[in-house]
């Protein structure tokens, strides 16, 4: 199965000044990632905040550019295309429905966009399309009259998929599509994915805090911390068996609906991880609960484990 | 999360607010339909002078005429139609000079807030430049050098007035590049033309359309301010900063010759003040989104 | 034993929109009660009725609405404030706005103190320093000094609760306290929660959506929806044995690890919350459920399913179908 995508050495620098006095920092918000996603994959990442996981969606969107690495999408390099093309072979679903919505253009304008944008279509084949993708996601036509403000949240990131899928792109970025939703609307909206998936052979990126939801979307999920990627392996064998002591932190302080578990202890202390004051050696070591002294010292480099399998941790 | 939320904030605008916005909204269309209609309707020519005639008093005094029903000014001409052609001009000026300034203003706030970096570093320095010069000033210089005239008053103003269209057009659109349907319609390989005039604008526009009724009234104040002082509009065009500077010599005897165009620029300019802070207080209520 | 915290009945309206319908709770002394729902059903709007913080337009009303005996809906607002952050505090979901900007961290926790306990400044940033020290703030003597933007959200949030504990309050109120966090310090704060429970013998009414929450930390829990409280149960009760269809819906939605089934759609309520127009009778659930019936349209019973189990529906009470393997 060829890859549909894959990022190589993808890094992104900022330069922050706080204050008119104070020097400037260096922000390493994705520090070297690789990967690649098969077509027809799903690959989740999973991260908490500060970990590079929204700056790695907006560099592969072409929000961002990239300070060095490379990316290749069906062969084509990523990074050397125009926006029209890019647009053609990767699309957004972003977190917030409130805001991924132009308030002020009806959803049927808004969902015709990319289409719009390309300059290639006819209007008829347009409004076709629109009318085609808005059944396909659930909504009515009578709905693509309205205004964002009129739908509800769950409505809403259906228009934002319908807008994303009208053009037929080959991947999908979903940014914590679901996060903002109420959790039965959260089922909907996530069920749909999976039909369009299978339906028109897509291959998502799927970002996500909730790794419960992961579990269920993705088929290898890849673990962020402080702009790398700290493990990465098939779902099962990750939740199943998490190396990397921050998965396996991450996994624990997961809270299940099971009562009379009360609420463990992750054990992490009290060190917030900050982008801009990433410790030497293995950038976990402040948090981790079975750090060594060769930790403080020397970065771990990435190892395979296993068929699908890579972990960053001198002690996994 | 908060659907109740949002019900309850549109519920504080009070009622003395909205009552204000009521009235501002009666003033400025009264104003606005006596200048488009009320020379029409008012048989004197505002222009006919009779020097027979002069200093007629308005109706509340002695010794008026019915045919003047605001009396006479210095030279004779029928005040009502002077006041109503000033009308004219005040908003005349008032609009075309936000034309202006607005197209100026918001242009450079735009495309600093949406470009942002050494574009911005331009934009901000053109405001500040502006900030730094004293307008009135500036104003009585320019055409006191090139003499006084409609056209002149209104480029003068115009291309002084603009810095707050750029604060406010560089701040909200700074707020409303970094929401996610601006990054989506990026990625949807839309145009930054159409980025700029669909999506950016659009969202922005109702916080533009309160600076733009303050910087109208701003206008109108320095023009009546710029005619007073002889720099603005020539004679024998009546507006009100000229009817005020000529009725200065007769101020004690006559009074009503200042009083009357001094009350009209005031309704007017609270009037449009009281649209302005109505339109904040409808539009202060929701997010910027 | 009568309860510390007693609602029955409270209705809020603002203008012709009503948030609450008919919201009945009992918080008990030392318990930990969930309220749980949606956004939109009024959760949030409850507490702030209980507290008197309603926003201009809001108007609450209650059969009874009690603290520790003293009757809330008639409590003058002088009387009321000197309840609120004294005896009852609440802490909200977004730390950076319920912290003032302009004033360090130590000035504001102080002034709780000042204000409702009449102590000096030195007394109450002594006590400050002891409780953030207490809910493992590291440094607390810096920490005074520094501004709420200079802490990160986690700190943040145990600043609030620290400052919500300066007068040992009797019940703490907690709107979402953990939902802008990252789920390992939500699991800090939630630790941290039942240990100062245990330490204070603090009551909390915790307001949440995620069901994990509520499993994991709750006694009892009352689940909310379009405005009214649909089934009160005590917590291994209403996961074991869920009686309100919305209930149900709610447990079958929530993508539970480890049993996860990627060939299988997720459990999920078809439709949206509706709008209750004024004048609403009968069960709001109704357009949603597949068990509607004629009668769902008028008066609704509520029945019960057990010791302090009630629920607002006409089925029968009956045990959870197993779940497909």
């Amino acid at each position: 199965m060829s890859a549909a995508i894959e990022v190589v050495n993808l890094r992104r620098e900022f330069r922050v000044r706080s204050g008119l006095l104070a020097p400037q920092r260096h922000v390493i918000a994705v520090d070297d990632v690789t990967f690649s996603v098969p077509t027809g994959g799903v690959l989740g990442i999973v991260g908490e905040s500060g970990c590079g996981k929204s700056t790695l969606a907006r560099l592969i969107l072409g929000l961002l550019a990239p300070t060095s690495g490379t990316a290749l999408v069906e062969g084509k390099r990523l990074f050397a295309l125009d926006r029209k093309e890019r647009a053609r072979l990767i699309q957004p679903v972003f977190q917030d429905p409130f805001a991924s919505l132009n308030p002020r253009r009806k959803v049927r304008d808004i969902v015709a966009l990319p289409l719009d944008a390309q300059g290639t279509f006819s209007a008829a084949e347009i409004e076709r399309r629109v009318a085609q993708i808005l059944e396909r996601v659930g909504l009515s036509a009578e709905m693509g009259e309205r205004m964002p403000a009129q739908l509800s949240g769950g409505q809403r990131q259906r228009a934002a998929i319908a807008r994303a899928l009208v053009l037929e792109p080959h991947i999908v970025i979903c940014d914590e599509p679901t996060s903002a939703l109420d959790v039965s609307v959260q089922a909907q909206i996530l069920n749909l994915l999976a039909d369009l998936r299978r339906d028109l052979g897509l291959t998502y990126i799927f970002i996500s805090h909730n790794l419960a939801v992961v579990e269920h979307v993705a088929s290898e999920v890849a673990v962020m911390y402080l702009g790398r990627i700290v493990e990465r392996n098939e779902t099962d064998a990750l939740f199943r068996e998490p190396r990397h002591p921050y998965t396996q932190a991450l996994l624990a302080s997961v809270l299940t609906p099971e009562p009379g578990r009360g609420v463990p202890d992750v054990g992490l202390g009290d060190v917030m991880p900050d982008p801009a004051n990433i410790p030497p050696g293995c950038r976990f070591h402040p948090r981790c609960r079975i750090a060594i002294e060769r930790c403080r010292v020397e970065p771990p480099l990435p190892m395979a484990r296993g068929a699908e399998g890579m972990v960053e941790c001198h002690l996994a | 999360m908060s659907a109740p939320l949002v019900v309850v904030q549109a519920a504080q605008t009070t009622r003395v607010g909205k009552t204000g916005f009521a009235v501002g909204i009666v003033i400025v269309s009264v104003i606005a339909a006596a200048a488009l209609i009320g020379n029409a309707l008012v048989p004197a020519d505002p222009f006919v002078q009779d020097l027979g005639n002069r200093l007629k008093p308005p109706f509340w005094m002695e010794g008026t005429q019915p045919e003047h029903p605001l009396g006479t000014d210095q030279l004779g001409r029928d005040y009502l139609a002077r006041l109503i052609y000033g009308a004219r001009i005040s908003l005349l000026i008032g609009i075309m000079t936000v034309i202006t300034s607005g197209l100026i203003g918001i242009t450079l706030g735009v495309v600093g807030g949406f470009f942002g970096g050494r574009v911005d570093d331009v934009v901000l320095f053109a405001i500040t430049t502006r900030l730094s010069i004293p307008v009135v000033l500036v104003a009585l210089a320019v055409v006191g050098l090139m003499g006084s005239g409609l056209g002149l008053v209104v480029a003068t103003l115009g291309l002084l007035l603009w810095d707050r269209f750029a604060v406010v057009a560089r701040a909200t659109t700074m707020q409303v590049r970094t929401l996610d349907y601006v990054s989506a319609a990026w990625c949807a390989g839309a145009s930054t033309r159409h980025i700029l005039m669909k999506e950016i604008l659009p969202n922005i526009a109702s916080h533009l359309a309160v600076v733009a009724t303050l910087e109208m009234a701003l206008a109108i104040l320095l023009e009546a301010a710029l005619s007073f002082l002889g720099l603005g509009v020539p004679p024998p065009l009546p507006s009100w900063g000229l009817m005020i500077a000529e009725g200065k010599d007769y101020m004690f005897f006559s009074a009503w010759v200042i009083f009357i165009p001094g009350a009209a620029l005031f309704t007017l300019v609270l009037g449009i003040n009281l649209v302005g802070d109505g339109l904040r207080n409808l539009l202060g209520t929701e997010r910027l989104r | 034993m009568s309860a510390l915290l007693d609602i029955e009945d409270l209705e809020v309206t603002f203008g012709r929109t009503a948030a609450v319908r008919g919201a009945s709770l009992r918080v008990e002394t030392g318990e930990t009660h969930c309220l749980v729902g949606e956004s939109g059903c009024g959760k949030s709007v409850t507490a702030l009725a209980v507290m008197n913080l309603l926003a201009r337009g809001g108007h609450r009303s209650a059969k009874r609405m009690s603290f520790a005996g003293t009757d809330l809906l008639s409590l003058p607002d002088r009387d009321m404030a000197r309840i609120r952050g004294n005896r009852m505090s609440m802490i909200f979901q977004e730390p950076m706005t319920s912290l003032n900007p302009a004033f360090t961290v130590g000035s504001q926790m102080a002034e709780v103190l000042t204000r409702h306990k009449g102590a000096s400044r030195a007394e109450a940033l002594e006590r400050a320093v002891e409780l953030m020290g207490r809910v493992g703030i590291t440094a607390p003597d810096m920490r005074l000094g520094q501004f709420p933007h200079q802490l990160s959200g986690g700190l943040r949030q145990r600043v609030m609760i620290a400052m919500a504990l300066m007068c040992d309050p009797q019940l703490l109120v907690a709107d979402e306290p953990t939902t802008a966090l990252d789920v390992t310090v939500q699991a800090q704060i939630l630790r941290l929660l039942a240990s100062l429970k245990r330490e204070f013998g603090l009551s909390i009414l915790l307001i949440t959506h995620d069901l994990g929450i509520v499993a994991r930390v709750a006694d009892r829990v009352s689940v909310m929806y379009a405005g009214e409280v649909v089934e009160r149960a005590p917590t291994a009760q209403l996961f074991s044995a869920p009686q309100h269809p919305y209930t149900r819906g709610l447990l079958s939605c929530v993508p539970a690890p480890g049993k996860v089934r990627r060939d299988r759609p997720l459990g999920s309520i078809p439709g949206t919350v509706p709008m209750i127009p004024p004048g609403f009778a009968g069960c709001a659930f109704r357009s949603r459920c597949a068990h509607a019936i004629e009668i769902c349209e008028h008066e609704i019973p509520r029945k019960s399913a057990g010791a302090a189990h009630d629920y607002l529906c006409r089925l029968m009470p009956r045990e959870l179908e197993p779940q497909p393997a």
